[in-house]
Order: structure tokens, then C-alpha cells, then sequence
């Protein structure tokens, strides 16, 4: 049986409390929300923290709202809650579509947003669709929070903006209008795992259909900030066709750096990369046709 | 939702499980449930490297941690002599290292602690020097000049045996004449058997009576026991085996591993009883594997589709030290059933195993001793030569398959299948698939760019090892022991030397016995698991309960239907030769109602009766069946896969499986073991694979990165079966628990490949990963037991 090391625990009631734990307990200290990363690391002992703040009883962070034209995700709130949420996904299907193959039941009942970004893991989905949203992170430290855009979250790795002091409490997402439309696609060895690539796509049209905006981003493929922005530069001001989308796809293909692994070598990721950006695109260009038909797809 | 459970069968028939009762209540008693006063906990250290020189190892600071009672290394057990133990293959392994490490996760220092969490930490407070030595990590290399030596303890070179069976010359002879001859070289990779349930031991030694009992996780008890003392010094009527509640086996619960070892001097050295449970990675790290054939393939043929001939040339991996648990004189396990299920007119193999620095072991994973890997092979030459002459692979089949009037049939390799009807096995499968009608929808799919695939496989197995003239483990025959004794109630105890890891033997063998005495199923209970319980027998693996234990039973239950009735004649005062039997009575003959039942025999037998001289009282008997032959049960399994041709993800569709296994007992249970197979199957021919970077480091260390298939990958299962009993076998039966592993993942191979055909792909190697695949219709297929790049 794998046993962690030894580890303190304490409860956090409040946001303010949990910033004055991670304060009094200092670097060495982890934030601990569904646990679903960091509890194997630690049995793994690749994770070694002396104190764990656990989060999970703090209320607030929990709710998925719409305000002040943003889409609004608490910290706290499970992958299996937004899986389930109808405000998400009838305004950002991309995230439906995410949450569907992130992990199983199980993980997906614990895990939180919060946690699944702050992991930063390389392959982690939501950083890619959220990316792909351009959608704003809030973090709160004990002198006030910022707003940081999640292009701007990872800074490599592992490895966040979010200081040994900070909490991420929110995610935001500026609500588009009728025009936009999102998905996301993955392939894995199988189900439950984590992805060989995965690509999200939100796309912006304009009533003729050309490509007023688009969000591509990409998991497990080594894409900077999760996403591509050579692929974004190539689709706006482009018609919206299969074949723009195919070309897309190149784009992302070419600029991503993955790394060889037991998922797939590098020409093959680079392939499906290409592949499920184009994938990802199409069927976000359906849905902003469909949206403007008045269907759900 | 409820439904009136109907009464357990007299006899064969589908009953549930008695095991199950306790089971789904999650009242099972596995090794990591028993606790006992004062016990310890052990943890073993092991080597990140795998291959390095052990320059010194310290365990001061491990020894002076509170809750630390010993710390023991191979130096320490090299005082006891017992740092080196014997492998079931004949060879040695280190308990702990020594000298050096040769694989990555291998055993170098054993803590006994409190509990659990101190003697983890105390792991990381030993520290070892290591020189790291270059690695052999690519079986294809091991025997180069300038390899390094992974034995130097035995020899200069990594050659471990050479191995053939058939006819050399003749197959040679016919390859020369033939019209079509194909070649391929075919990886069936290294696979885990994964049991949920990991390896473990408790051990608890008492110096005062000497007596040495271990809990184990074990599919041998008695073979154990036997180690035990060999290595342990402690005689074996003071050791006592118990196998608990086993929550999955395949094979990896056979050998014997160091943790057991350690726990043992663990309790001899602190005086009190020490578990040792290992975690997943460890499981998949460093416990048996399978396969890792390495094998080059050969087919050939007249033109117009008869097959004339196999040979092939292996090259097996057997790891750091040859603990591939097989009959003694069998080091490539069966393999030399290759020879399929069709008429060959010759065939020949050769098989080398070599040392790499991958972790120990060889056959595992209910494997039937490599029929899998054999079945594999002659599989997939069969579906090549029906590519290369463009042929319909049910129909070369149908035309090469054995005929029913040609058994008993001694094949090109010597083996002598005993019974099978192959080619209404195979007929009844393509009607139930629509085999036709798939064909027709393949072809207008291949119109729209879609890529359907149609897999088949026919496997010969080879179960119920073994004779003991033939088959010996260790030196011990492979026959197996059973008791049965009916109480004077009629209630009747059965004890076995088989192990049951979720075969339900519980159940199948109380239903032997209801069948030959007419005592219900749930008035017999079956005693195994225990060595001071239980006759001595070989143990559960290679399919070998029902075809071995089995005929025990049925033999020893006609054996006590014999004395019941002389019992019965003395009773009703008749001569025996009156009596007729039915099932659960002895009747006098053309007179039905003067009778008596087992039960009132059974308690007439343990009273004051008068019984003809000679005939001893009460009511049991035994039986140690040596099987004149083995059991080679058949099937024929069709697979239907989608690929997705921009990403190269496999999607099964569905899978038939016509299984003849002969007699079944319990119907139900065997079609839950031919479920589990056809799981096992997917798994491996589409995700699961252990490989190895350079510098020897197990890529399949973790269930995150060691993929086994969940329900969402399997199809739902079509089953079909046919009956043809085993005509030397008491009951008719052949065994079952593996013909699923074994015969599907060729089927799933096939598929895809066949799905693959307007790329002209005609093979690539499992696992057929999204990225095998897609690499596949490049034309450029991977090595998958490599680290990708
Ligand atoms: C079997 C399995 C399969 C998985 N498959 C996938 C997959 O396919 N795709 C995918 O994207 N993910 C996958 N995951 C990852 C999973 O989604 C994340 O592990 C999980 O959701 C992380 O969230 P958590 O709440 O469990 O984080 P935790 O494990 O509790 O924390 C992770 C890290 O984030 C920090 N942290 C957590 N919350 C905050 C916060 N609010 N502020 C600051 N720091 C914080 C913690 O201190 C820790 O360092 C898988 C996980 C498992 C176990």
C-alpha cells in the first residue's frame, strides 16, 4: 500500500482563514481541494507538503453563476458539477464537451476547477478550454485579489501565478453573443485517460460566416498557455469552411511542441493535433449555425 | 426489482457462486483483512536503477527511527544462507540484493516497523551507494558480443536456454517446395497480470513449537510450503501454508517473491508475526510478467490455400532471472502447441531465452504456459496468408481446420489433442456474427472511407497439466490430491488442492460431487487454501482445476458411491449386484421403492451395521488423479472493430465467442470466466503493454500508465458454445479459465488489421494504440516495448 508521509492537517473555514493558514504555515503548506492530484503525488511521496489546508468546507466557492455578463465558476465546484450544469454548457458547450472526458466518475465527483488548474498539468483539458475561452482567473491573496487571464496562469509546468499565500477562487468567462459557438475534442488510450492531444475550439462569425474570433486550445501537446495562437491568427478574417478549418488544424500542428511518450510518438501527436483542432473547429462552427437556428447541438 | 432465485441445480447446471455471498457483502477475508495481536509491518526498498553495482548500503538511520524493529539486507540474510532463493524455472534469485541490482524495482532492503507508515518512512532514511552499470534492455541485443551481462553471477553471456520441438529438416524441406511461403516478425509484448488484489504475506514464526505458518497470496499452497522449507530451513510438517480469500491470481500469485521471504526472517528475527502487502507499482514493477516473445514467423502454403507448414524462431525475455513458473521440462512453456488448430504436414520452432534488466518472471497471466503467445502466432500467419493470397480468412480456415474424424490427433509437434469438432466450433460462430452480412456491410462502408474490421481466431488449447511422466514442477508430478467424506447427517466436506483466485471452485466442485452423489450443492462444503487442511496437489493455474482437482473428485465421489453401496446392500439385505443407482440413491433393481438415500446411507454407515467383511465404516475416500493426457479445449472467437481513420482509435463493436470446453458444470461461471478472458483480451491487444526506456526504467509502473481495458472498451459479449467432452476425462470436462485470454487477442488484432486493409497494412504490433494504428497506415509501425520518441 502506498502511505504519504507524515502530514499536518487543518480545516479552513473561510477564504480569510485559508489565506491565514497558507500565512502561518508558510511554503511548505498546500492547499487541499478534491485531491485527486495532489493525495497520489503524495503517496507516490513525489509530494512531500508539512501542512495540508484543506478547502472543501468553505462555502461560496462553489457555485457556477452568470453575472455582469460573465460566466462564473467558483473554485470549488466539482468537474462532475459542471459537467452537469446547463448554464455552462448552454452558454460554452466546449466545457460540457470537456468535462465528458476528463478523467471517470469518480475523479470527476472530487476534482475541482480550481485544483485541475492549479495543478498545471501539461495534459490537463480544462486549461486548454479555458484558454481556448480567453477566461480570467481571480485569485485572492490577504491583501486583496487580481484578475489574471488564464493565458497568462501557467507559467510552465506544475507551475501557476498563484503565490504560497493565494487562493484561485474563481473562474470568469466574458459571455459572447449569438454569433460564437465551442467544442472540444480528445482522444486517449481509453477512457479515464488523460489525453494523447486534446483541442478545444470557440469560434466568433459573423453573419456572412467569416471568422470574426477564435480561441484554439490545446492539451498535452505542449502548446504555450495551452493554446494556439498561430491558429487563432490564421482563422480570423477567414470564411468558415472545412477547408480553412483543415488548414487550422496544419497551423496548430506545426506550432505545438509535443514530447514523445507512451501516448504516441511526436509525428503522431502533431498529426492528431491537426486532426482534432479541425474536428474541434467544425463542430463549433455547427453549433453557431445551429445556435443561430435556434438548436442546441 | 426482485426475482424468485430458482433452486440450485442436483448436480451441473448454472447456480451462483456460494462464494458470493460473502464476497458482495464485502465480508471476504483477503491477506491485508488479517490482523493478528502484536503484528508488525514490513516494507521492502528497492532499486531505482536497473542495472548497478551496490558499493554500500547504510541503515543506521533507518535502525535508530523509534518505531523501527529491523532493518534486514542481503548481507543479513546471507548469514541465514538464504540471500539467493530457487525460481520455479530451475534458476536462482536474489532475496536481496547483494552484489548488484539488475532490475529497477528490485528487492535491495527490507524494514519491519510498527505499522505501515513508519516502516515507508524508514525506507528513505536508508541510503545506498549505487554504480550504475550499463543496461540490456532490448532482448534483440542481449546477445550481442559487447552486451552486458546481467549474471555475471552464472556465466559470461546472457544466454539462458535453447529450445525446440518438431522436425527440423522435413518443415525445412517443405518451406523449399512450397508455392507461397510468408515471413513476419511478431512481438507479443511484455504484459501484466495486474490482479486487483497486489501480492502480500503475513508470517508468523513460533520459536517455541517451530512452527511457521504463513498467509500468502498464493495459487499453490502446497508447492509453497515445499519453497518454504527448502529456503527457510524449517521442515515442512512445522509449516503451514494458508491462502486466504484471493482477489485475483492469472498467474502472478505462483512464484514465490522475496516480500514473503523477508517476512519470514522478519519474524524469525523480531519474535512476532510481520505482513508484508505490496503497493500497485511494486506489483507491476517487480512480480512475474508475461510474454515478451520476441518471434519470427513462417507460413507456408499451396497456392490454392492448403496449409503445409509452420516454423518460427523465438526469442523469449525472461528478465533478470528465469522465474517463469512451468513444468520443468517445458522451458518455453507449450509452445509447442503452435502447430493450431490445422492439419500440418510439419512444423518446427526454436525458442532462446536470454537475460535482460527487465524484471523477473515469464509465464503469467493465464497464459495456459504460452499457448498465447502460440495461438498468436499461428493466428496471425493464418490471417497473413489469407492476405497474401487475397482469401477469405473464414473460409482458409474452414478448408485447413482439423476434421472431427481425425481425433485423437497427434500434431507435427507431438502433441495429442484428445477431442474437437473445430469446424462446426468455427461455423456456429460466423452464423451467429452474420458473417456474410458483415462482409457485405464492410465492403459498402469501405465505399464511404470507413474502416470496419473482421477478426477471427480459432485456438487450440492445451489445459490440466499434467502427467506426471511428462510434467513435473520442481520435481514435483502434477497430479493432485482431494478428500471427500459424507457426515453421518449427509452433509459432505470436499478438500482440494487447488486454490480458487475467483473461479468459484466453492461452487463448481461441490457441484462435481452433487452430480456424482445427489447431494445438494449447498449441504458440501469445499475446504482449500490450507496446507494442514488439504491433500497435497499442485495448485490453480494454467487451466488446470477442473481438468485435474476435478477428475479427482468426480473419481473419489464414485469411489464413495461404490462403498455406499455395499452400505445400501447391507442394509436392505440384498447383494450389491441387485442395486441400481439414481441420483442421491441406491434402489433394488425392478423394485424402485426399496431404496435408501445417501443420506440415510451415509448415517447407516457411521452406526452399528453389520458390513461384509473388509469393508471399513463411514463414508469417504480420495483420490490422487494423474491425467493420462491433457484436456485441449477449442474455440472460435469473431471480433468486429470500427477505426477511426483520422485518429486510428479502435472501437469494438462486437466480439462472438464460441467456446467448447467440453462439459459444463456451471454454465454461468464459465461464461464469467470467458467474460473476464475476452476483457483481458481487448486489453492486451488494444492498451496494455510494460516497456522499457534505455536506461531500464518500466514505462507501465502504475495503472495510470499500465492501461487495463474498463467496461466502456468491451462490447457486450456474444457467447456461444458446443459440446464435445474429453474422452479420457471422468466427466467430460476441459478446462476454461484461460481459452479466453488466449484466443482473443488474436481476434482483435485481426480486426484491426483487417479494418487496415485499404492501407495495405499486414501486421503491427500490440497494442494497437491510437498511435500504433495510425503509425500502422503510415506505414511505419512501432516498436511498443520501447520508449517512443
Ligand atoms: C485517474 C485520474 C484521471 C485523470 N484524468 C484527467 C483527465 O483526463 N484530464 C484532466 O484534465 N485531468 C485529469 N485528472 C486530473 C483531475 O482532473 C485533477 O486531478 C483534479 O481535478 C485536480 O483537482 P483537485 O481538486 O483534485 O486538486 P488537488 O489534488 O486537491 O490539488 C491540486 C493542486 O492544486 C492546488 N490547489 C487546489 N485548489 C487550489 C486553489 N483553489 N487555490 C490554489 N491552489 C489550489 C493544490 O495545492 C495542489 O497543488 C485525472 C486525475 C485522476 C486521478
Amino acid at each position: 500500500m502506498q502511505v504519504p508521509s507524515h502530514v499536518e492537517y487543518e480545516k479552513a473555514k473561510s477564504v480569510e482563514h485559508a489565506l491565514e493558514l497558507l500565512t502561518r504555515f508558510g511554503p511548505e503548506a498546500r492547499v487541499l481541494a478534491g485531491g485527486h492530484s495532489l493525495i497520489p503525488m503524495m503517496k507516490l511521496r513525489l509530494a512531500q507538503p508539512e501542512t495540508l489546508i484543506d478547502i472543501n468546507g468553505i462555502s461560496g466557492l462553489s457555485r457556477i453563476t452568470v453575472a455582469d455578463g460573465e460566466l462564473r465558476i467558483g473554485a470549488l465546484v466539482r468537474h462532475g458539477q459542471l459537467l452537469a450544469s446547463a448554464v455552462a454548457a448552454g452558454h460554452f458547450p466546449v466545457l460540457r464537451d470537456a468535462e465528458q472526458v476528463i478523467a471517470d466518475p469518480i475523479v470527476r465527483n472530487w476534482g475541482t476547477i480550481g485544483g485541475s488548474l492549479c495543478q498545471a498539468d501539461p495534459s490537463e483539458d480544462l486549461s486548454a478550454a479555458f484558454g481556448a475561452l480567453r477566461a480570467i482567473a481571480v485569485i485572492q491573496g490577504r491583501d486583496g485579489s487580481r484578475r489574471v487571464p488564464v493565458r497568462e496562469f501557467h507559467l510552465g509546468p506544475y507551475e501557476t501565478v498563484v503565490a504560497p499565500a493565494e487562493l484561485l477562487t474563481e473562474l470568469r468567462v466574458p459571455i459572447a453573443g449569438d454569433g460564437s459557438g465551442s467544442a472540444y475534442e480528445k482522444v486517449s488510450r481509453r477512457v479515464g485517460d488523460w489525453s494523447i492531444a486534446a483541442a478545444g475550439a470557440v469560434l466568433t462569425l459573423s453573419s456572412d460566416g467569416t471568422v470574426t474570433e477564435a480561441g484554439i486550445g490545446l492539451a498535452a501537446v505542449g502548446a504555450g498557455h495551452f493554446v494556439s495562437t498561430a491558429a487563432e491568427d490564421f482563422l480570423r478574417g477567414q470564411p468558415a469552411t472545412d477547408a480553412v478549418f483543415g488548414q487550422a488544424g496544419q497551423v496548430a500542428a506545426e506550432h505545438c511542441q509535443p514530447a514523445a511518450d507512451q501516448r504516441g510518438p511526436v509525428d503522431y501527436k502533431r498529426h492528431l493535433t491537426g486532426e482534432l483542432t479541425t474536428r474541434a473547429l467544425r463542430r463549433a462552427a455547427i453549433r453557431v449555425r445551429a445556435r443561430a437556428g435556434g438548436q442546441t447541438v | 426489482m426482485s426475482t424468485a432465485e430458482p433452486d440450485p441445480p442436483l448436480g451441473y447446471g448454472s447456480m451462483r457462486r456460494k462464494e458470493d455471498t460473502r464476497f458482495i457483502r464485502g465480508q471476504g477475508s483477503f491477506i491485508d483483512d488479517i490482523k493478528l495481536g502484536g503484528m508488525l509491518h514490513g516494507a521492502v526498498l528497492r532499486s531505482p536503477y536497473a542495472h548497478a553495482r551496490i558499493q554500500s548500503i547504510d541503515v543506521s538511520a533507518a535502525q535508530a527511527h523509534p518505531r523501527v524493529r529491523a532493518v534486514i539486507t542481503g548481507e543479513t540474510l546471507a548469514t541465514r544462507d538464504l540471500a539467493w532463493m530457487p525460481t520455479l524455472a530451475g534458476d536462482t534469485q536474489a532475496v536481496l540484493a547483494t552484489d548488484k541490482v539488475r532490475f529497477q524495482g528490485q528487492e535491495v532492503a527490507f524494514v519491519v516497523a510498527d505499522d505501515r507508515y513508519a516502516a515507508r518512512d524508514a525506507l528513505e532514511l536508508i541510503d545506498v551507494e549505487y554504480e550504475p552499470l550499463p543496461t540490456v534492455m532490448d532482448a534483440r541485443q542481449a546477445l550481442d558480443p559487447d552486451a552486458p551481462v546481467v549474471r555475471d553471477d552464472l556465466g559470461a553471456s546472457n544466454h539462458i536456454f535453447d529450445w525446440e520441438s518438431g522436425d527440423a529438416a522435413r518443415t525445412d524441406e517443405i518451406f523449399a517446395a512450397a508455392d507461397v511461403t510468408i515471413a513476419e516478425d511478431l512481438l507479443y509484448p511484455r504484459v501484466h497480470p495486474a490482479p486487483l488484489e497486489t501480492c502480500g504475506a503475513i508470517a508468523d514464526f513460533d520459536p517455541i513449537s517451530g512452527k511457521l505458518t504463513v498467509w500468502s497470496t498464493s495459487q499453490a499452497p502446497h508447492p509453497h510450503r515445499l519453497l518454504y522449507s527448502m529456503v527457510a530451513g524449517v521442515p515442512e510438517h512445522k509449516i503451514r501454508v494458508i491462502s486466504p480469500d484471493i482477489g485475483g491470481g492469472f498467474g502472478n500469485k505462483v512464484p514465490l517473491y522475496p516480500g514473503y521471504l523477508c517476512a519470514i526472517v522478519g519474524s524469525m528475527i523480531t519474535g512476532r508475526p510481520v505482513k508484508w502487502i505490496e503497493d500497485r507499482s511494486e506489483n507491476l514493477m517487480s512480480t512475474s510478467f508475461a510474454r515478451d516473445y520476441h518471434m519470427h514467423g513462417e507460413i507456408a502454403a499451396t497456392r490454392d490455400g492448403k496449409i503445409l507448414a509452420v516454423r518460427v524462431r523465438v526469442l523469449a525475455d525472461h528478465g533478470a532471472f528465469n522465474g517463469a513458473a512451468q513444468p520443468t521440462k517445458f522451458p518455453a512453456g507449450f509452445f509447442g502447441v503452435f502447430t493450431g488448430s490445422y492439419d500440418l504436414q510439419a512444423a518446427h520452432c526454436q525458442v532462446t531465452g536470454v537475460y535482460t534488466n527487465k524484471a523477473p518472471g515469464g509465464v503469467a497471466y493465464s497464459c495456459s504456459f504460452r499457448i498465447t503467445e502460440a495461438v498468436y502466432l499461428v493466428e496471425r500467419m493464418v490471417d497473413m496468408l489469407a492476405f497474401e493470397l487475397d482469401a477469405d480468412a473464414a473460409e482458409l480456415r474452414m478448408q485447413n481446420l482439423l476434421r472431427p474424424d481425425q481425433f485423437p490427433y497427434t500434431c507435427a509437434t507431438g502433441w495429442v489433442y484428445d477431442s474437437g469438432d473445430y469446424t462446426s466450433t468455427l461455423q456456429l460462430a460466423l452464423d451467429k456474427a452474420d458473417y456474410t452480412g458483415l462482409r457485405q456491410e464492410q465492403a459498402a462502408g469501405r465505399e464511404r472511407g470507413e474502416l470496419m474490421g473482421i477478426g477471427i481466431s480459432f485456438f487450440t488449447e492445451a489445459v490440466g497439466a499434467g502427467p506426471r511422466k511428462h510434467m513435473d514442477i520442481m520435481g514435483l508430478g502434477m497430479a493432485d490430491g482431494v478428500e471427500l467424506r459424507v457426515n453421518p447427517g449427509g452433509t459432505a466436506v470436499l478438500r482440494i488442492a487447488v486454490q480458487t483466485q475467483g473461479q468459484g471452485h466453492e461452487t463448481t466442485f461441490a457441484q462435481i460431487v452433487a452430480e456424482e452423489l445427489g447431494i445438494p450443492p449447498d449441504r458440501i462444503e469445499v475446504v482449500h487454501g490450507d496446507t494442514d487442511q488439504t491433500p497435497f496437489g499442485l495448485g490453480t493455474y494454467g487451466s488446470r482445476s477442473t481438468p485435474v482437482s476435478g477428475a479427482a473428485t468426480a473419481v473419489a465421489a464414485r469411489r464413495i458411491r461404490d462403498k455406499a453401496r455395499v452400505v445400501a446392500a447391507a442394509m436392505l439385505e440384498v447383494a450389491t449386484g441387485d442395486l441400481e443407482w439414481e441420483k442421491g440413491r441406491w434402489y433394488v433393481r425392478g423394485d424402485p421403492d426399496q431404496g435408501r438415500s445417501i443420506a440415510e446411507i451415509a448415517l447407516a454407515a457411521h452406526s452399528d451395521l453389520e458390513l461384509p467383511a473388509g469393508v471399513e465404516g463411514q463414508l469417504d475416500a480420495s483420490c490422487v488423479y494423474n491425467p493420462p493426457n491433457l484436456t485441449y479445449p477449442c474455440g472460435a472467437y469473431v471480433c468486429v472493430v470500427d477505426v477511426d481513420p483520422g485518429t486510428g482509435k479502435v472501437e469494438v463493436r462486437r466480439f462472438v465467442a464460441v467456446d467448447d470446453c467440453g462439459v459444463r458444470i456451471n454454465p454461468m461461471i464459465v461464461e464469467g470466466q470467458i467474460h473476464g478472458g475476452l476483457a483481458d483480451g481487448i486489453g492486451m491487444a488494444l492498451m496494455e503493454v510494460i516497456a522499457y526506456d534505455t536506461q531500464g526504467n518500466c514505462l507501465g509502473g502504475s495503472f495510470m500508465d499500465y492501461l487495463l481495458p474498463t467496461a466502456v472498451e468491451c462490447p457486450s459479449w456474444e457467447l456461444g458454445e458446443t459440446v464435445t467432452p474429453s474422452p479420457h476425462h471422468p466427466i467430460g470436462a476441459k478446462g476454461v479459465g484461460e481459452s479466453a485470454t488466449v484466443g482473443s487477442p488474436p481476434a482483435v488484432v485481426n480486426a484491426v488489421i483487417d479494418a487496415l486493409r485499404p492501407f495495405g497494412v499486414r501486421h503491427a504490433d500490440m497494442p494497437l494504440t491510437p498511435a500504433q494504428v495510425w503509425r500502422a497506415t503510415q506505414g511505419r509501425p512501432l516498436r511498443t516495448d520501447l520508449a517512443q520518441s
